[in-house]
């Protein structure tokens, strides 16, 4: 048998493990929230299911601009369009887009650093017709806006 | 393979606009080829801008943003001159990443 005595754990050494730990704890809930992938809101395979994964019921409001097509002829692409006024909705850190009937709902979900506009372009599969949702968070707190957009053309085509 | 990114940064006012245009498959893992075979997914999940070296946005995306896939941002701040930058993660591993300047 082979001995291992633990050495004991010096003064020193411990004092600086406990600043190491404590100065990790302290980061911001924010900082953290940036760095880890939702993993749960993109792996939900139900509208109301990835909603719960970003945080509480959003509750509709009129400063969130979302922009998408009426009718999309190609649904593999289909440009979307988010801009908050921040007179109106101030404070927005994260962006999420989800779109009802995929098979995952959220598409994409940006962290807004201070000093960006919340505003973003980008484009999206839309599998069938369904409503797109555009959720916002601000301190702490959700809000969405919705749109419906018609798909001639399924996005899983192919 | 690291992908190429299009950019354009363009000062507007007090703002900045950013567009990107990224080269990827953005494969769902959903689809089937020809032999019945599932493709696997390969998909961008992380993307970040950069104005210099302070983040202007960071993203997660899931397999639902489309093929070659299109980000535009806006910021405040930016200088003609000033270096925008902007870099993806896929699934697999990959990298890309693509800069310019503002004008």
């Amino acid at each position: 048998m082979t001995t291992m005595k633990a050495k004991p754990i010096s003064r020193r050494r411990w004092l600086q493990w406990t600043l190491v730990l404590g100065a990790a704890a302290a980061l911001p809930g924010r900082v953290w929230a940036t760095l880890v992938r939702p993993d749960a809101a993109f792996g939900a395979t139900a509208l109301d299911q990835a909603l719960a994964a970003l945080g509480d019921a959003p509750s509709a409001h009129e400063g969130i601009e979302f922009v998408t097509p009426d009718i999309a002829e190609n649904g593999a692409v289909v440009p979307i369009r988010v801009a908050v006024d921040s007179a109106a909705l101030p404070n927005v850190t994260k962006v999420s887009i989800l779109v009802e009937m995929n098979p995952n709902p959220l598409a994409a979900s940006f962290n807004i650093p201070l000093g960006t506009e919340v505003y973003i372009e980008t484009r999206v599969k839309v599998a069938q017709t369904c409503t797109l949702y555009a959720v916002v968070e601000a301190d702490g707190q959700l809000f969405m806006q919705s749109r419906e957009t018609k798909v001639t053309l399924g996005g899983c085509g192919g | 393979m690291a992908g190429r990114i299009k950019i354009r940064a363009q000062k507007k006012g007090d703002i900045t606009e950013v567009k990107a245009l990224m080269r990827h498959p953005m494969e769902t893992g959903m689809r089937k080829d020809e032999a019945g075979e599932a493709i696997p997914a390969h998909f961008i999940t992380e993307v970040v801008v950069f104005h210099g070296d302070q983040t202007v946005m960071q993203g997660h995306w899931g397999a639902a943003v489309s093929a070659n896939p299109f980000l535009g941002v806006r910021f405040e701040g930016g200088e003609p001159g000033d270096t925008v930058r902007v870099t993806w993660e896929d699934n697999q591993g990959g990298t890309g990443e693509g800069q310019t300047t503002i004008r």
